[in-house]
């Protein structure tokens, strides 16, 4: 279970307080009726889910009850930093965390070839 | 029969072993009676008693034995009952203690476990190789599921499941620490001590009944200058004491997950003889560390050899556990084959205690020097560079065959029993679980641990350090502290081999096992490569090396190697599975813990709920809900109370509980700013006073929840949303107050729970409310339809709403939660008087229905627009923005054709559709027809006389008054499509 440091309440609490809440810093265009279809799609529909180094929202929905952003490693799972929502994409300090750290199915069987 | 009572068996040694026989106790296996010492495992009881034959194997049901000492044990599974209800299968001879009374049963074996039938599948077995399911069992396809899957499952699995409810307690306890140990062996023990004397908050765990870990099969070792294990013992005192430990033994650390958090199993009273009511069966603890030391030592690997398998046939280190913890001898004339000088150890322990031992047998040239000079001493006969290349035996081993390495000329050696020892494999399991990396170390071939991922230490046995100074200095080092602590063992150990032996390479066919529990040998593996798997995770899942219970502990290694060997790859290029939690097997009780029964899930009740249950309601569970569904009277049947319910409601009146409703209070200057945004319609222009019906979409444009909102005043608005929408919808909200609107000055308090809501509906509904109302005129002209005003009803301060779910002249009265059955009672004797009734939520969804009025999620799926549904009337064509504005512009939400909702009503009035049914314009077409859409709500509506059903048909709208059809299993039916208000079209009632 992961330990979530919440911005607002500056306290490590764990991950049952909180709730996931999708990629960050995805602004809802100011005039949103007047954009593209194109355009559209690519604030409502389209998410990057990268690999690694990744901004997410998280609430603490059994805490405080507030959004705040995250940065967090997909492969360690690890959070690197928590902020409060509405700052700017934070830099993350260097770690190098995001090496692969367990065997998986991929590396084996492209060596395998 | 056996012996008398206190035969404590044949195989005691006199002066061996730490238990005594103060206390004893009795057992079957099988239905024979022994006697066990306390202390005893149902492995080493039995031992003692000469009864090496345990268990038959999983697929071939071949005789097996007790391999090991402890957890990793593949083999000795057995079914253990205390009492019908409480048995358990596959359980470990070599973990579970006996406990007086125990009856222990032995697995996988018909009719006995001495003539077993399924042993023909030993005589079959080159037709069972690996694969050999995924191979046979193909064609005919129909066949896999009526005669294919049955025999395999019957055949497949060792134990039977209880049928009986399990009626033990479990518990489940949180805790924090600065320091987790896991393993209380010399490393564990030495650690805990050195991090207690720095006034940490330590807690150490030990999977065994007492600490000591490898010390248990130890006599030499010496610590402090005392006896390893009565250091140990001494150790785990003295820690108890210190306040600032906890020592939690029998208790297995099963899962190391992110961040410290550790999973750990206590079985609290398996071992006891009666246990107490008032203790659980098992705990789960579940752990933040600030720190975890790793000190789970190694687990001895066997050799790979023909016919490796026979009881009798076990572990060296197992053998010495036997003697020198459980003083019981595994045989009278024992082998020994290794490649390792740990092996050596055991044969000097048991040649001092009185038993013989044939030979050792070493496969390497040059085992170490004073292992070899020991053994010399003894009189002990040292086969080195030969090797083990058969046994003999049918239900116990009777013989080795030995053969120099690389020569044919073999001899055979009478045995009773044959310990082996191929070295030792590093427990690296939580090590790996805490996601940290592995190295292979070339040298010794082992995996060891390599980056960290967490904040955690490795040390001693499981991290690769042999020598015991060094493994002592380690660890004091590991817990921070400072520590003096002396200790000596008489041999270092050298040697190890992975992979299969002499006589069971590539070239052979014979029967060297790998896995034991799964009946894995090394030939399988060959065939999987053969067979073109050339990673490990194929190779594991086509063979199923290492998938049973055991998870690999043995076999993991040894299949790696020769794999490695056919690839002609170097191992770590092989791969190396993925070590999951649990380490071993976790029961579905200590995970469950107090979460079954009742209180498996919250239920929540509304304040009227009691006096419902008293006027004889059916409830229903709608989400973590009850809500009352129908109110029979004697002799009414569901369909009976459900007509009168609805006739009432529309003859005189009814009353409903509409407390589960989501109530949000939205409150603050910018709030009506606020609800133009979340909601289609437009809020700006709703005086106070006045309620709207409001429709909430997504972004997309789809409609997410809908509900009545009142507005109380220019900044309080009463929001109501459905009973299950009311977290989300919430949620829904805070978020875009908090990360898109911010600028916006509004407060949002949930308060569903704050509010018990009486529903009153029907023509008599002011009648029967009228009097107890103050303060309010609630006359037609003071207060009309879709009205709102505070007031008290009975004294007791209320809002009061205009409206309806039913199409009838309609109130809802909302009191505080704490008043809600004190006013539905009163509420209910005016009404009864009246001959209103009660109606519950079957009635409210056909009434409904009667009006066309939608239930979000029922006639809607999370694809439907408000103008799908009919309700397009409800977005506000001159606001510039609202959350769906531009998701509603979309080209596929608005073209021609979409799926609309609309009546249908059956050509023969007493067909009632089936919700769910799928809708065709031609029912003579050729399948796969095409399907115009599904029917959405069904109903038997008594007061139209007739079947009711909405249903989502394309382009619906522009078919009313055409004819489509409801293919059904058995017949098909004609309906005609309608508009979707089926009673009083008009729509007059509700203002009445």
């Amino acid at each position: 279970m992961l330990l979530i440091h919440c911005p607002y309440c500056e306290e490590d609490r764990s991950e049952l307080e909180f709730r996931w809440a999708g990629e960050a810093h995805i602004a809802r265009p100011e005039n949103i009726a007047a954009i593209s279809d194109e355009e559209f799609a690519e604030f409502f529909f389209l998410r990057n889910n990268e690999k690694g180094l990744t901004y997410e929202r998280w609430r603490h929905i059994h805490g405080c009850g507030r959004f705040f952003n995250a940065a967090r490693d997909t492969v360690s799972d690890r959070f690197l930093m928590t902020y409060k929502a509405g700052l700017p994409k934070q830099q993350v300090p260097e770690t190098g965390a995001s090496e692969k750290t367990v065997e998986t199915y991929e590396a084996t069987e492209g060596d395998a070839r | 029969m056996s012996g008398p009572a206190n035969n404590l068996g044949a195989f005691r040694i006199k002066g061996a072993g730490r238990l005594t026989p103060a206390r004893t106790s009795r057992f079957t296996f099988d239905g024979k009676s022994y006697t066990a010492m306390e202390g005893d495992t149902v492995a080493s009881a039995l031992l003692a008693h000469g009864v090496h034959l345990i268990g038959r194997s999983f697929k071939y049901h071949r005789p097996r034995g007790v391999l090991s000492a402890g957890p990793e044990e593949p083999n000795a599974l057995l079914d253990v009952s205390r009492d019908a209800a409480r048995r358990q299968p596959n359980v470990r001879a070599t973990v579970q203690e006996v406990f007086d009374g125990a009856k222990i049963s032995s697995q996988n074996r018909w009719p006995s476990l001495a003539f077993d039938v399924g042993a023909v599948n030993n005589l079959m077995s080159p037709f069972f190789a690996a694969g050999f399911y995924y191979k046979t069992f193909m064609w005919p396809k129909e066949a896999w599921t009526k005669i294919y899957e049955p025999i395999i499952r019957r055949a497949a699995g060792l134990g039977v499941a209880p049928t009986e409810e399990d009626p033990d307690r479990y518990a489940n306890r949180y805790a924090h620490c600065d320091v987790l140990i896991a393993g209380a062996g010399v490393a564990g023990l030495t650690a805990a001590l050195s991090a207690a004397a720095t006034g940490a908050e330590v807690i150490l765990v030990d999977e065994q009944p007492e600490v000591g870990g490898a010390l248990h099969s130890d006599a030499t070792t010496t610590i402090d200058g005392k006896n390893g294990f009565d250091w140990a013992q001494g150790a785990a005192a003295k820690l108890k004491a210190m306040p600032n430990v906890r020592v939690l033994t029998r208790t297995t650390v099963f899962g190391y997950y992110n961040h410290g958090f550790l999973g750990l199993a206590e079985r609290v009273s398996d071992h006891l003889d009666r246990p107490g009511r008032d203790v659980p069966r098992e705990r789960l603890w579940q752990v933040r560390a600030g720190r975890v030391i790793i000190a789970t030592g190694s687990i001895e690997r066997h050799m790979v050899f023909a016919n490796n398998d026979r009881p009798g046939i076990m572990l060296a280190s197992a053998a010495r556990t036997f003697l020198n913890h459980h003083g019981v001898a595994v045989g009278r004339r024992v082998g020994v084959y290794t490649a390792h000088d740990s092996a050596y150890e055991a044969a000097f322990d048991l040649k001092r205690a009185g038993v013989a031992i044939a030979a050792i047998v070493d496969c390497r040239e040059q085992p170490g020097e004073a292992v070899l000079a020991e053994a010399r001493l003894l009189g002990i006969d040292v086969l080195t560079g030969h090797s083990v290349t058969n046994t003999g035996g049918r239900l116990r081993i009777n013989s080795m065959t030995v053969a120099r390495n690389g020569n044919f000329d073999i001899r055979k050696i009478k045995v009773d029993a044959l310990i082996v020892s191929a070295g030792w494999t590093p427990s690296v399991h939580l090590f790996s679980q805490s996601r940290g990396k592995l190295r292979y170390d070339e040298a010794q071939q082992r995996f060891l641990p390599d980056i960290y991922a967490q904040d955690c230490v490795s040390v001693g046995g499981c991290k690769g350090t042999d020598d015991l100074a060094e493994l002592i200095d380690e660890a004091i080092t590991a817990g921070g502290g400072r520590l003096a602590l002396v200790g000596e063992n008489r041999f270092d150990w050298t040697g190890g081999m992975i992979g299969a032996g002499e006589g069971a390479g590539p070239d052979t066919t014979v029967k060297a096992f790998v896995d034991f529990q799964h009946d894995v040998t090394a030939k399988d593996i060959r065939l999987a490569v053969r067979e073109g798997m050339h990673s490990i995770e194929h190779i594991k899942r086509f063979t199923t090396n290492g998938m049973a219970s055991d998870q690999g502990k043995l076999s993991n290694m040894h299949g790696l190697a020769i794999a490695a060997e056919m690839l002609d790859r170097p191992i770590p290029k092989v791969g190396l599975t993925t070590f999951r939690a649990p380490y071993t097997p976790v029961t579905y009780g200590t995970l469950v813990g107090h979460s079954r029964g009742d209180l498996f899930d919250p239920t929540r009740k509304t304040p009227m709920h009691d006096l419902e249950a008293a006027a004889g309601a059916e409830f229903e569970d709608v989400g973590n809900w009850k809500r009352a569904w129908y109110f029979p009277r004697r002799g009414e049947d569901m369909v009976a109370a459900v007509n009168r319910e609805c006739r009432t409601v529309r003859d005189v009146a009814g009353v409903f509980d509409a407390s589960t409703l989501g109530k949000i209070e939205v409150v603050g200057p910018d709030a009506a700013q606020f609800l133009n945004l979340l909601y289609t319609n437009a809020w700006d222009t709703l005086k106070p006073g006045k309620c709207r019906y409001g429709i909430m979409t997504r972004e997309d444009g789809f409609i997410y929840d809908d509900g009545v909102v009142g507005r109380l005043a220019e900044d309080r608005f009463h929001v109501t949303t459905t009973t299950g929408g009311a977290p989300r919808v919430l949620n829904h909200m805070e978020d875009y107050l908090q990360t898109e609107f911010p600028h916006l000055k509004v407060w949002l308090t949930s308060t569903t729970e704050q509010w018990a809501v009486i529903a009153v509906q029907g023509p008599k509904a002011r009648e029967i409310i009228a009097p107890l109302v103050e303060g309010l005129d609630i006359s037609n002209e003071a207060f009309p339809h879709m009205s709102v005003a505070e007031c008290t009803v009975m004294g007791v301060p209320a809002r009061l709403f205009r409206m309806s779910f039913t199409g009838e002249l309609g109130f809802e009265v909302n009191v505080p939660a704490d008043y809600g059955a004190a006013v539905w009672q009163a509420i209910w004797e005016r009404a009864e008087r009246m001959g209103a009734c009660l109606y519950g939520t079957e009635s409210m969804h056909v009434l409904r229905a009667e009006k066309g009025y939608l239930i979000v999620g029922q006639d809607t799926d999370g694809t439907v627009t408000p103008d799908d549904s009919g309700y397009g009337w409800a977005v506000s064509k001159k606001k510039t923005d609202f959350v769906g504005i531009r998701g509603l512009k979309r080209p596929d939400l608005v073209r021609d054709g979409r799926k609309q909702l609309v009546g249908l009503v059956t050509n023969r009035p007493s067909d009632v559709l089936e919700e769910g049914a799928q809708i065709v314009a031609d029912p003579n077409q050729p399948k796969p027809m095409t399907m115009l859409g599904h029917v959405t709500s069904a109903y038997w509506s008594e007061n139209c006389g007739r079947s009711i059903a909405m249903a989502l048909v394309a382009g619906g709208r522009s078919l009313i008054g055409q004819t489509l059809f409801i293919p059904m299993k058995d017949r098909t039916i004609a309906v005609e499509v309608t508009d979707t208000v089926f009673f009083d079209k008009e729509g007059g009632r509700i203002h009445g």
